[in-house]
This record gives C-alpha cells, structure tokens and sequence, in this order.
C-alpha cells in the first residue's frame, strides 16, 4: 500500500468516526496496535481524546456483542472506558468508540516505577472488587455470549495446529481428572490481567479489551490473573503485585461468594496450560505467514516455561 | 560408513551468530528506544538461543530420544497420543519423571534463566 493509499485511508475512517460523532472535528487519527483481527485507534473529537476499535473483514468474534458487554460492565459499576458509538459498516466490519483513559498497561512499569508504588500496594484487592461486580452482571439480555468449555476448545486448538506436547497432555488428563464443579455460570471477561488493565497513580482505573467475553465459571478470571506468565516476573502470585489473600478477601467481600482456593488454583493450572498452547499458536501464526514476526517466532520457545511451571504446580498432586 | 566431515570454513555457525549477536547488543540497541529497542531485545535472546541450541542440541537429541526408547515410543507425538488414549496409565510417574528431564533440557537452551 503506499502512502497516498494509506493517507485515503486514514481520511475515510476519518470523515466515518465524524459521522458517528455529530460531526465532529476529527484530528490526531494515530494507530496504536494492529493485531490480526483488529486495529485500535487514537483520536481527538472536538478536543476530547477517544479511542476506535476496528475490527478487520472477517474476524469471527462481534465487536457490537463487545460492545453491549462493555456498556453493561459501565452500568454495574465496573470502571471501564465510556462507550459513545458502536456500528457495523457496509463492508462487515465493526468499529466502536470509547473515552479514552489515561494511565499505564505495560506491566514492567507497573510492577516497577515509582509512580505506582500505591498502586501496587492496593492493586490485588481492586482487582478483587472489580471482578466481583463483573461476575455480577446480569447477561441476561446480552447476545451472543457463549458458555466455553475451555478443555474442549484448547484442545481442538492443539489438535488442529498439529504440534502434540507430551507435557500438555499429561496437564490435561489431571485437569479432567479434578475438573471442580461449576458453582454458578456468569459473565467472565476472559482476559483480565496487566496489559488489558489501564493503571493510575492511585490503581486501578479501567478494564478494557474485553473481546474474549464469555459465559463460566466466575473463578477462571481470578485463576488467569495468578497465572505466572501474568506476574511478569513479578514474585506475588496476584498479577505479580498482591497475595492471593487480598484477592480472595476483596472478592469475597464484594460478591458475598465464598472462595476456594483449590478451584482458583485448578483454574490457575488451566491457565498456564491454555498459555502454554497460545504460546504454540502465536508461533504458528508466524509460521505460517499470518503475520511474519521474530517476536511471535520467539513465543514459540516459550512453551517449556509453562511445561515448567505445570511440573511445579502439580508437585504432589498428581 | 564414514563420520560426517564439516567442509565449512570458520567461524563455526555458532561463532557467526555470535558476532551478529554482540553487534546488535553493542550498536544497534543503544541507537534505538521503544518497540525497536524491544524489538532488538527479542532478537538478541533469539540468536543466543540459537547458539546455545547449536552448542547442546545433539546431546540434548540423543537424551530424548533415549527417553523416548524407554517408552516404547518412536517420537513425542506417539507419546502425545499414548498418554492421551490411557496407553501409559500404569507407568505416568515414570513418564513424569523422564518429561521432567527434557523440560528441563528445553529451558537450558530456550531460556536458563527461567530455572534459576
């Protein structure tokens, strides 16, 4: 594409968020990220900052069903980014704008700089609050949220990029074999950990990404959140930041649901596992040609780090 | 049958990444900051994994294949599929232990800090 093809582009997309937005002036129109699947935008509207998530032609997942889900995380009180605007555009795809937030996500300066020193003091309890009024949302009148049985899915995804791990099939007989029952089936935001969590001088300030949205069990989201790719290095089991404690008493206290801390550490495990073949998968979409990347070529060598971490997890419990 | 002879000039492999390496880590990283500095960071733990895959990997092979041999398996996929299918149900604290050992292996060259 050259330049001047790109610049058209930019204009179009543009002169589409002025229309969705009364007309408003459009400036600054930078690019964030470009994954596969979707592109995420900044702008300035009339001088307020926002920012437009566009989906690619063909991404199966529905960006306006993420959208009414982040409406109604707004609603329950859950501190999201302020959704304006959500439609789908001739071609198919979907685009949606939200208020943008000021704040960090990179999990190293987190976990590290001095501006977030309170923050790390009170991240692991807020994280508590906030997933139990995610766990609370009435999804009744949400479309298109699916139940995920996530050995099943993982499975067929092992399966499908046709690379057995003998290790992973060994983590996934144990997981079978001590599947805890599912309390209660709630909306879980699916992906909740740094980097998907906008983090201010005072903590937590919003949760975004929220494409991986489903129907579980409330305890996948605070067992993802232990997972120890997720710690980034960090030594406390709780994003790297907090003790598992300090999640388990705010939630408790939020929810008035009683934790047990053998179904998170089982969903820990599921995690770490699931991780473990996401790690294959992003390699695979270099290999491929999805996307030519030595980062993702590198994720591929990751694979052993959470065959490591299974080992450790499960010592004595097999 | 002969042993197989390298007619290959020095620097060895290992050597040549080595300098592809340490000029990255010298020049090019300083120069950049952000997603390039990132970037630059990844490719410098790539190229050493690859010279440490250089230097362990044949004996690495040999111990996993060894491993495999104990089992009765011909590679990791049949042993994938075995462990799947119950085959090896009365012979997994062995499985676990052997598995242990090329994990271990795996991180010696992928990432060794990881084990420290």
């Amino acid at each position: 594409m050259s330049t001047g093809d790109l610049d058209d582009t930019i204009a179009e997309f543009a002169a589409t968020l002025s229309a969705s937005l009364d007309g408003a002036t459009i400036d600054r129109l930078t690019r964030l990220s470009g994954g596969a699947s979707r592109e995420t935008w900044r702008f300035s509207a009339d001088g307020t900052d926002l920012i437009a998530q566009r989906q690619r032609p063909g991404d199966i997942r529905e960006m306006l069903h993420e959208a009414a889900v982040v409406r109604a995380a707004g609603d329950a009180g859950v501190p999201v980014p302020k959704l304006l605007h959500a439609e789908r555009q001739d071609d198919g795809a979907a685009f949606m704008i939200l208020e943008a937030i000021d704040g960090e996500t990179i999990a190293r300066k987190i976990q590290r700089d001095d501006e977030y020193r309170d923050a790390r003091q009170v991240f692991a309890r807020q994280c508590g609050s906030a997933l139990a009024r995610i766990h609370a949302i009435d999804h009744a009148t949400l479309d298109g949220l699916e139940p995920v049985d996530p050995i099943a899915f993982y499975t067929d995804v092992i399966d499908e990029l046709g690379q057995p791990h003998p290790v992973l099939e060994l983590v996934r007989r144990w997981l079978i074999d001590h599947r805890p029952e599912t309390s209660t089936q709630c909306l879980v935001h699916g992906d909740f950990r740094l980097g998907n969590i906008i983090v201010g001088s005072e903590g937590l300030r919003a949760v975004i990404d929220w494409e991986l949205a489903h129907l579980g069990d409330p305890m996948e989201d605070l067992g993802w959140l232990c997972v120890k790719a997720w710690r980034f290095g960090g030594a406390p089991p709780v994003a790297g930041l907090g003790e598992y404690d300090e999640l388990f008493d705010a939630y408790q206290a939020a929810s008035g649901i009683e934790i047990d801390p053998d179904v998170v550490r089982w969903w820990e495990v599921l995690g770490t596992w699931k991780w473990g073949i996401m790690c294959i998968s992003q390699a695979s979409a270099h290999l491929n040609g999805a996307v030519r990347s030595h980062e993702l070529a590198a994720i591929g060598r990751r694979v052993c780090e959470n065959e490591h971490d299974l080992f450790l997890a499960l010592e004595g419990r097999w | 049958m002969t042993d197989p002879v390298n007619p290959h000039d020095v620097p060895t492999a290992a050597q040549l990444v080595e300098s592809v390496r340490e000029w990255l880590e010298r020049d090019v990283s300083p120069a950049t900051d952000g997603r390039l500095r990132f970037h630059t960071r990844v490719a410098v733990n790539v190229l050493a994994m690859v010279e440490r895959e250089l230097e362990l990997g044949d004996s690495h092979a040999q111990a996993h294949g060894a491993r495999l041999e104990q089992l009765g398996m011909a590679d990791d996929a049949e042993l994938a599929a075995a462990i799947r299918n119950g085959d090896l149900d009365d012979r997994l604290d062995e499985v676990r232990g052997l598995l242990a050992a090329t994990v271990a292996d795996k991180l010696a060259v992928a990432n060794p800090k990881y084990l420290a």
